[in-house]
């Protein structure tokens, strides 16, 4: 049956969908050329006259058409002289933070994954300063994600020690399709450097180094939307297998924009294998499951949306409803309404924990 | 229900929209050639503008590498999530069964006859010599 369903009316939102804190907003530049105020004179004539140069496999483009202008953006979050959807403060406030009285928004900028390692480690120190002066200092509502360039190593723990205790900044962020899995040694240093210094992990989707399947590159957009949810099953994987979390227990690492539907049957994959093929990795002394349960946080958007609509809460329980964060991905094409994201109604201590307290709690806001 | 006026015909260019309120509703006014068409301007997803989206041709296809575009500029484009609907019965192209969004009436009417009422036209003066967008809501 067709159902005609709700006018618009003037604006008014309920109050249990005002004040919630959401782990995922995108902030941006019109132009690289903006983060030129905090890089050394040698980098921005690095940049004007060399340019960045991406691990990825096409120039200038991204590797699929995404749906609507700019690369997936939410159409009416271009601002009215042309400028980028997240460029622009009071767009932002005016969109999401001042509409929902957001209380903290964790941003999450996009970098680049650039080859030459002195320069990515210049851009990501810029990233930071213009996190600062653009947005955490003009608005304290928003969060700062420390950038570093993974690989390079010696300037990465610098830049997480340098940020270490301005509270500003709440997590570090990690490539999800870096040049090898997380979990690799080669990257413990700087997990540890994270855990140290009190910072989070989060790592984002993206990342165009290898193909986005296990098994070569898929032909249509609709094809590689999911496959960041296979890149994220890689690198949880990875983490566990590799035995990041036997080796830094009070690692945290926070998942974004993968959904988390997926994350129960993995555990339980995981968990069978594991009792079959325990001689070969005699340092996992839990369970699998029992790692991600105690160090791996998810965040919702773009939520799953099961057939039958109360599905969802079998699987929020089988995940822990203190591990999942409510998100928005403001400003992009597919991002979730607090409105509307859930299809189940949640009982009122699963929505305090989901929209408030576990982000609260992991990040130590006040 | 009652009748409003509410563009002139000749504001509208064809491929455009006017968004006007009507009894506190946002509604768009759609031109398509020279047909008019009314949608609310709220998506029945999950409550964007749906007016502020782009109007796009459908797309057939009997089997995969096989496409056709039917029926150019009829189908209005969400501009959150992309989702689609026929502008001119408001049906939903990703989930025909369970939502729609809402439609009204619309005629082109010329002003002599408006001027002898009953219309609502508080939002625009009307002129005899004119035609205009009528829309019942």
């Amino acid at each position: 049956m067709n159902t005609v369903v709700m006018e618009r009316q003037p604006v008014t939102i309920n109050p249990s969908h005002m004040g919630f804190i959401d782990c995922d907003i995108h902030p941006a530049w019109n132009s690289l050329a903006e983060l030129d105020e905090f890089l050394p004179q040698r980098w921005r004539e690095h940049r004007a006259i060399i340019g960045t140069r991406a691990r990825k496999g096409l120039a200038k483009t991204q590797n699929y058409p995404r749906m609507s202008p700019g690369a997936g953006m939410r159409m009416d979050a271009w601002l009215p002289d042309g400028a980028c959807p997240g460029s622009d403060l009071p767009f932002m406030q005016k969109q999401l933070l001042d509409l929902f009285n957001v209380e903290y928004g964790m941003m999450l900028p996009f970098v680049g994954d650039e080859r030459n390692v002195e320069f990515a480690a210049a851009l990501a120190t810029a990233a930071n300063e213009w996190q600062l002066a653009h947005w955490c200092d003009r608005d304290r509502r928003l969060k700062g994600a420390v950038q570093i360039s993974i690989e390079h190593e010696r300037a990465a723990i610098a830049e997480i020690e340098k940020r270490a205790g301005d509270r500003r900044f709440v997590q570090v962020q990690l490539p999800q399709r870096g040049l090898e899995p997380l979990g690799r040694r080669r990257y413990w240093r700087i997990l540890e450097a994270c855990a140290a210094n009190g910072f989070p992990v989060v790592v984002h989707i993206g990342g165009e180094v290898h193909p986005s399947t296990g098994g070569g590159w898929p032909s249509y957009y609709h094809e590689e939307h999911p496959s960041y949810v296979q890149a994220m099953q890689n690198m949880v994987t990875s983490l566990v297998c590799e035995g990041v979390f036997e080796h830094i227990p009070n690692l945290k690492i926070v998942l974004v924009e993968a959904g988390f539907g997926w994350l129960p049957s993995l555990c339980w994959r995981l968990d069978k294998a594991w009792k079959r093929l325990h001689a070969e990795v005699p340092f996992l002394r839990q369970k699998p499951s029992e790692y991600v349960r105690q160090s791996i946080w998810v965040t919702t958007q773009p939520i799953e949306e099961p057939e039958r609509p109360h599905d969802l809460l079998s699987t929020l329980e089988w995940i822990g409803v203190d591990r999942v964060m409510f998100s928005t991905d403001y400003p992009h094409w597919d991002e979730d309404d607090p409105r509307y994201a859930f299809k189940a109604p949640l009982p009122e201590s699963w929505k305090r924990k989901i929209f408030h307290e576990n982000a609260r709690t992991l990040y130590g806001l006040d | 229900m009652s009748r409003h006026v509410v563009a002139r015909v000749d504001e509208i260019t064809p491929g455009a929209c006017k968004i006007v309120t009507v009894k506190g509703r946002e509604i768009g006014i759609f031109r398509v050639n020279d047909e008019f068409f009314a949608l609310v301007n709220r998506c029945p997803h999950q409550g964007a503008q749906l007016c502020k989206g782009a109007l796009v041709s459908g797309v057939d296809s009997p089997g995969p590498g096989e496409y056709s575009l039917t029926r150019p500029g009829e189908m209005l484009r969400c501009p959150w999530h992309c989702w689609e609907f026929d502008i001119r019965t408001g049906q939903s192209w990703c989930d025909p069964d369970s939502v729609r969004a809402r439609t009204y009436a619309v005629e082109v009417e010329p002003g002599a006859t408006l001027a002898k009422g009953p219309y609502k036209a508080e939002t625009l003066p009307v002129s005899v010599d004119q035609d205009y967008v009528v829309i019942t809501v």
